[in-house]
């Protein structure tokens, strides 16, 4: 074995990613007859009633930076994000060919009439649109959120043709409430020492976390923390920020790449948020489909699709994020044309400038190639931070 | 044209029409009424008046600014002001205005919003233009999240969590800040006069399968549904604007009459269209002219079903559930459809209506109406056999309607429509 062991985690992990016919999750499909894939879309969808169900939930986020769109054209306006197009290029070239059923969460209207190019397009293939309630009250936006669950939960049953019992549910909870504590342990590891865990590693391996089995994707991360320990690289004079509107069209890794080599650690993202998207361990006893009814409405993340009730909380997990990662600023990287992520960017801005928070804007879409100018722009940022902090 | 002078023809409609929105403006801008801001798709205006509230609506606001050659200015100082040029066009005209002394059409500047009511139906966009108004005024604001019908149907969960808002969010907020109780038989009796001009709209909007169509549906049609769409369903002056425009199409239909447009009655239909999608606003009239100058009428349109889809499932306001009624409503307007049921509409319209096909106005500002727009067409041309045609504008932001490219666009469409009735089999000519 000559590769040491980080590098031989992050290649497979790369290996991964740049695999867009999604190889691992078809060998897990027909490691055993039966077996039912299941894609989801960002931004967040409760895996554990998929995994419950014996099937594997697969993330689906676009076709990436080097994958030629030729039909997606035929089916989006130049004015309309990319994820919605490279998704469809995806399936039309049949590399979800083995995908069983596709779930759209309501994160916008882009994936939510996605939801209806599905229904058309794919007629014998299950398609759920998650709708998530906007209501955070137990006795309202808990029970149409419970019943949501429970909708998709038969759902699921009958596809896979077996009951999904709560001992099955609570076990999938707590199989994730592992997984998302191992999340937080790496995000918590690069937070610390960021030159040890770099930004473009961090996010293979989270990006691993969407095609393998949870369990897998858990082991993974263990042995990542204990390479990246064993490794220690040096530490560079770079400021740290948090990127920010990355949570749904994928920024190319280029970019994030650009950003850390123009001196930026990334010490907190947005990136792939249904990995953290609940705050707390979720209880693995009683009612499951309560228990993930209340951790979605009282312990879960912000984000741009998320209606924020009060008017002072506006922003508090950015800050909170800002905080608890030591971050010196913000760069707000939303895709063009990505609704939630530019209507919601001026709120973010206006606490960020109340408080003197330094911030810059960049836009991209997940096949941009030009990282000169971010680079530039990011280098300057990173300058400007370091010239701040030091005066 | 029966009328060959530029002076814009008006009936005795339009005129009351015209009368109907200064009044609500001058409500608005009274200092006598407690004001709330809220969204077209999903107006609860009755609900409003049992609490003397007046309506206001932003999305009619941006329209009137961008008719009034306002919005391009707005829309520019709020992207000078930090908001991104990819977004949508009505909320950038909104703040824009606001930004810029947020003066009524009548003059007077608006007042500050007592509340908004967030009504999250059909538009992702709605949740962030809310959130960004309540920064700025600082007010109460009540969400009343419309699950989405993605699988073409209402379900008793979606139906219960509205009503629950509503009982238990959006009439306390109302009742707080009126100061009034809710009187649920206000709101039946409200509701009983709703679904009465619902029926003359239902009629007005089946009298465009006349050949020719004695209305355009699509331009005429967005005025034919101002009053049902804004301050005024559940009123007795909505009933009598229907009335008198039953009987003024009724009239069109008994001389024989093609449809009206701004500069008299077309003198020949020799195109029937369906058209998907918003119109343009800061070119709406020489938009229209291009259409009745090649002899176009629209016999149908989604967007004359966005404030409330009446027709195609017979959807009524219901005096006996109100509350369920409203519920109902919400979930039915035309943007909270999935593409299945919207294709089957449009599809249902196009051979109902004896149109010559399908043209899609794709708005840049809005994923609700674009988003899978393409794959509409493609769909609707397979079930009906009658070609389709893509153009694209802007709402109200004078920067994205190229005049030019829309012509040329229509002409090709109209060339293929005269081909294909050539070649046999679709005519559909009614002159
Ligand atoms: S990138 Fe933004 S607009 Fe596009 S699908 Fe994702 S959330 Fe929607
Ligand atoms: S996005 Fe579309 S539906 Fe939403 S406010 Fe803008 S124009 Fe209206």
């Amino acid at each position: 074995m000559s590769a040491k062991p980080v590098e031989k985690i992050v290649d497979f992990c790369q290996g991964i990613f740049e695999d867009i016919t999604f190889a691992k999750a078809r060998q897990w499909k027909d490691a055993q007859p039966g077996r039912k894939v299941i894609g989801y879309m960002p931004v967040y969808v409760p895996r554990e009633i998929i995994h419950a169900a014996g099937m594997l939930p697969l993330g689906i986020l676009g076709g990436g930076a080097d994958m030629e769109v030729i039909h997606g054209d035929a089916y989006y306006q130049s004015y309309i994000c990319r994820i919605p197009r490279s998704t469809i290029e995806l399936a039309i070239t049949g590399k979800l060919d083995f995908v069983d059923g596709m779930m759209f969460p309501s994160i916008c209207d882009v994936i939510r009439n996605l939801s209806g190019i599905w229904q058309i397009m794919f007629k014998d293939k299950y398609v759920r649109y998650f709708d998530a309630p906007q209501n955070f009250k137990d006795e309202i936006g808990g029970v149409f959120y419970s019943n949501e669950l429970r909708e998709l939960k038969e759902g699921l049953e009958k596809l896979g043709g077996r009951e999904i019992t709560d001992a099955q549910i609570n076990n999938s909870i707590a199989v994730y409430n592992e997984n998302r504590d191992w999340v937080n342990r790496v995000y918590d590891f690069r937070a610390a020492t960021p030159w040890n865990a770099p930004a473009a590693e961090v996010y293979l391996l989270m990006r691993a976390g969407m095609v393998l089995p949870v369990e897998e994707h858990t082991q993974l991360m263990k042995d990542y923390l204990e390479a990246a320990a064993a490794e220690p690289r040096p530490m560079r004079d770079n400021c740290r920020v948090t990127l920010i509107g990355t949570f749904c069209e994928q920024p190319p890794l280029n970019l994030i790449k650009s950003l850390e080599m123009a001196g930026c650690y990334i010490v907190d993202d947005d990136t792939m948020l249904v990995t953290r998207w609940l705050l707390e361990a979720v209880p693995t006893d009683g009612d499951p489909i309560d228990n993930l009814s209340k951790a979605f409405l009282h312990h879960s993340a912000e984000t741009a699709a998320k209606y924020e009730v009060n008017l002072e909380e506006k922003g508090s997990y950015m800050l909170e994020s800002i905080r608890k990662r030591g971050a010196d600023g913000v760069i707000f990287a939303a895709p063009s044309f990505c609704d939630p992520a530019l209507l919601d960017q001026p709120m973010m801005v206006h606490r960020l400038e109340a408080l003197g928070i330094p911030y810059i804007t960049m836009q991209y879409a997940e096949n941009s190639g030009q990282m000169q100018p971010i680079r530039e722009q990011a280098g300057t940022f990173a300058d400007s931070i370091k010239l701040w902090s030091s005066s | 044209m029966n009328n060959s002078n530029q002076d814009v023809i008006k009936s005795n409609s339009q005129l009351l029409q015209k009368e109907m929105i200064s009044r609500n403006y001058d409500r608005i801008t009274s200092g006598q009424f407690k004001v709330s801001s809220t969204f077209v798709p999903g107006n609860l205006n009755e609900l409003l008046m049992c609490f003397d509230i007046a309506n206001n609506l932003p999305e009619i606001n941006a329209i009137q600014n961008a008719m009034r050659k306002k919005s391009g200015d707005f829309i520019t100082e709020a992207e000078r002001s930090g908001h991104s040029e990819d977004v949508c066009t009505y909320v950038k005209a909104d703040i824009g205005m606001m930004e810029k002394g947020n003066i009524a059409p009548n003059g007077k500047p608006f007042p500050d919003p007592d509340m908004l009511l967030l009504s999250y139906t059909g538009c992702f966009t709605f949740l962030k233009w809310f959130e960004l108004l309540r920064e700025q005024y600082k007010c109460p604001t009540v969400m009343l999240h419309v699950p989405y019908a993605a699988d073409g149907k209402v379900t008793k969960n979606m139906r219960d969590y509205i009503v629950t808002q509503l009982k238990e969010e959006v009439i306390p907020t109302m009742e707080k800040i009126s100061g009034i109780k809710f009187d649920i038989d206000r709101l039946r009796e409200y509701l009983r006069k709703s679904a009465q001009a619902e029926n003359d709209l239902v009629w007005m909007l089946e009298q465009s399968k006349h050949k020719p169509s004695p209305i355009d549906c699509y331009f005429g049609g967005v005025y034919y549904m101002g009053p049902i769409f804004t301050a005024f369903r559940g009123t007795d002056e909505a009933i009598v604007y229907y009335k008198l425009l039953r009987e003024e199409i009724q009239q069109r239909i008994d001389l024989g009459l093609c449809a009206q447009t701004p500069e008299g009655d077309m003198s020949e239909e020799k195109y029937r269209l369906v058209v998907e999608g918003p119109p343009n606003w800061t070119s709406f009239r020489e938009f229209w002219k291009m259409f009745y100058e090649m002899g176009a009428v629209v016999v149908a349109s989604s967007y004359t079903k966005v404030g409330g889809v009446y027709d195609y499932d017979n959807f009524r306001h219901d005096p006996d559930h109100p509350l369920e009624s409203l519920a109902d409503y919400c979930l039915g307007v035309y943007t909270n459809r999935n593409l299945p049921t919207r294709v089957d509409m449009l599809a249902r319209n196009v051979k109902e209506y004896e149109a010559d096909g399908l043209l899609i106005n794709s708005i840049k500002s809005c994923n609700s109406f674009s988003a899978g727009q393409l794959v509409m067409m493609r769909e609707i041309e397979k079930l009906t056999g009658k070609p389709g045609a893509f153009i694209e504008t802007d709402l109200v932001d004078p920067r994205y309607f190229s005049a030019a490219n829309v012509k040329n666009r229509l002409e090709s469409y109209f060339q293929m429509i005269d081909q294909k009735r050539r070649a046999g089999g679709s005519a559909t000519v009614a002159v």
